[in-house]
């Protein structure tokens, strides 16, 4: 068993982490500035499309970093202990992620929701389907639902990041315990909140459609997104000269191995499986979700995600060695990132108006009636705009995190075990 | 020893340690002397074991790729061919599929195919896993001249034992033997075949 000593080590961020707080901070505000001021080119229903898509990408790394803080402690993991607290730093932004959805919020509380669900526009009442969902489907209980799952995220994030760093102070091994204690009731409060949210921000942006699965599919997206994030994390900090000890080859291995699980052949199953049941029951109230994506432009970036984000990645990331050398791992990440970023903005963005499909009585005539022109979508530079600044705003406020502690959880009794670990 | 009158019997020299540390250092200057036949034998996996005896990655995964490979291959083929419109095997043998239509899909359809695709790569892959591993192996093995002796039963419980076969081509009685001695066991033992 090889011995690791951390004296050598770099542990903090310094005033590194001030600079990348001070320099991605500001490109993020001046992108979601410009961003706002490009926001007639996009129109004004579709900017705030755009901006729903790039919070629901940033919102799911940090709840996918939740996810890994909390099965961490519920699973009593060793090997994870070097990297969990860069997690709970991702975590924590969870704390101030809100203020990313108030023009959402916004635009809901002010009435005009109607413009990005459907559910929330005056017309709907007389709709009766949708007047017989309003009991879930209403604004009210939509933004008491949105400040609880908030209040949850924040306060779960809160608690373990927080814990965790009381403990390098204090070395009270009793930390653990607790933090383990509460795993598995934070764990369901996880699952119900990320569920639910899933369905009150993407699944009813088509309120007459529904999937079981949906929360489950939003899952395997946001722990894709988060294990390329805490890749390339790991892999930039190592860079910049920090955490040269601690974080070791083996623990890229780990992580390369939980997103090829989760991030590619998890996302898959669940995508297809989601796919083939309502494919093969054929009922069109079903399909009304995977038709606009199927169709048109959106038909090549359907074949895209399979293969950009199950095929390839599914190649690249089977054998051992492209997980364990750090070049090939974060490139994998990288490009990983991306992809995710092109999943939430399948999710999110596709619609087929009504009027685009007036006429239309088969199949064929429907395909036809639909060209991007109908479809009222383009891609603009908002769409690439929006989830950058985002992501610029999330690498700031990890950065902030993490400014005053250590990097790796100093006084965890498994600390030890975690340097030591190797796969074998 | 005793042994001495069965010395053209040998079957090689087992070499007693007490600790994970201890036979991993050991294990190291074997591999440097440069023997082939020989192995180390311990209660439980012990870490750094691997890299200090210089074994090479396994080819395994290799094998397993293709088995999966040839299993997804298998399933397009089989749901293919039985449900196609006709096939002219080589111009001569005309056949016919089943041509199930099954919930006004098309007799050839991707997506219903991909869990038989799924299941197979799943079961040819684990399959050839199984298969391979005790090929490699050289399994089934029924007798192995190292659990004949009763004083390497302990194994299984607290010892780590060297063992350099007498197959070895660097293998000589009294060069081997002096060369275990020389690693420091606790005790060193002549194996019968």
């Amino acid at each position: 068993m090889k011995r690791i000593d951390l004296s050598r080590d770099t542990l903090t961020l310094g005033s590194f982490g001030g600079k990348v707080f001070v320099l991605s901070g500001v490109l993020g505000l001046a992108g979601l500035g410009v961003s706002f001021g490009l926001k007639s080119i996009a129109g004004n229903d579709a900017f705030m499309k755009s901006w729903l898509f790039a919070f629901l990408a940033v919102l799911a790394i940090c709840l996918g970093a939740l996810f890994f803080t909390i099965l961490q402690h519920l699973v009593k993991a060793g090997w994870s202990v070097a990297v969990r607290r860069l997690s709970e730093g991702i975590a924590a932004n969870l704390v101030w992620i809100w203020v990313l959805f108030i023009p959402i919020f916004v635009l809901m509380v002010s009435g005009n929701g109607g413009h990005l669900f459907p559910w929330a526009a005056p017309e709907a009442a007389h709709d009766h389907l949708l007047h017989e969902k309003s009991s879930y489907l209403n604004i009210t209980f939509w933004w008491i639902r949105a400040v609880v799952f908030f209040a949850v995220w924040a306060l779960l994030s809160r608690f373990y990041f927080g814990l965790s760093r009381r403990q390098d102070a204090s070395g009270d091994y009793k930390a653990t315990n607790t933090m383990q204690w509460f795993a598995p009731l934070a764990m369901i409060l996880y699952a119900l909140t990320q569920t639910f949210a899933s369905y009150d921000w993407i699944m009813s942006l088509e309120p007459k459609w529904f999937s079981t699965m949906f929360g489950v599919y939003y899952f395997a997206v946001s722990v894709t997104g988060f294990f390329s994030a805490i890749l390339l994390l790991i892999f930039f900090l190592q860079k910049s000269g920090r955490l040269q000890e601690a974080i070791t080859r083996e623990h890229y291995h780990d992580l390369g191995k939980l997103l090829f699980g989760f991030g590619v052949v998890f996302w898959a199953y669940i995508g297809y499986s989601q796919y083939m049941l309502i494919w093969y029951a054929n009922i069109p109230i079903e399909t009304s979700w995977f038709f606009p994506r199927q169709i048109g432009p959106w038909y090549w970036v359907s074949l895209i995600l399979i293969f950009g984000h199950f095929v390839l990645p599914f190649l690249l990331l089977v054998s051992r060695w492209p997980k364990r050398f750090k070049g090939s791992i974060a490139i994998i990440a990288g490009w990983m990132i991306i992809i995710f970023c092109v999943d939430v903005y399948w999710l999110v963005i596709p619609v087929v108006p009504e009027s685009a499909l007036a006429g239309a009585e088969t199949y064929d005539q429907l395909v036809e009636a639909v060209t991007p022109a109908s479809l009222g979508w383009q891609l603009n530079a908002v769409d690439f705009l929006l989830p950058a600044s985002m992501l610029s705003l999330l690498l700031s406020g990890t950065m902030f995190n993490l400014r005053r502690c250590s990097l790796v959880p100093t006084s965890d009794p498994r600390l030890e075990e975690s340097l030591s670990f190797e796969n074998f | 020893m005793s042994q001495s009158s069965s010395r053209e019997k040998i079957w090689g020299y087992a070499a007693e340690f007490t600790t994970p540390a201890a036979i991993t250092q050991a294990a190291k200057k074997v591999a440097a002397a440069g023997y082939r036949w020989w192995d180390c034998h311990t209660p439980f996996p012990v870490h750094g074991l691997d890299i200090a005896m210089g074994v090479k990655p396994t080819i395994l995964p290799i094998i397993v790729f293709f088995g999966g490979l040839t299993g997804t291959l298998v399933a397009i083929f089989l749901q293919v061919f039985t449900n196609s419109l006709e096939v002219n095997l080589w111009a001569i043998v005309p056949v016919i599929g089943y041509q199930f239509e099954v919930s006004g899909k098309p007799l050839i359809s991707g997506p219903a195919f991909v869990p038989v695709m799924f299941e197979l790569t799943v079961l040819l892959s684990a399959l050839t896993t199984v298969g391979s591993m005790f090929l490699l192996n050289g399994l089934p093995c029924l007798y192995h001249p190292v659990l004949k002796s009763t004083k390497l039963a302990r194994i299984t419980d607290d010892r780590f034992y060297i063992v350099i076969e007498a197959r070895d081509p660097k293998f000589t009685d009294e060069a081997t033997r002096s060369f275990l001695d020389s690693l420091g066991p606790e005790s060193i033992e002549p194996l019968e075949p």
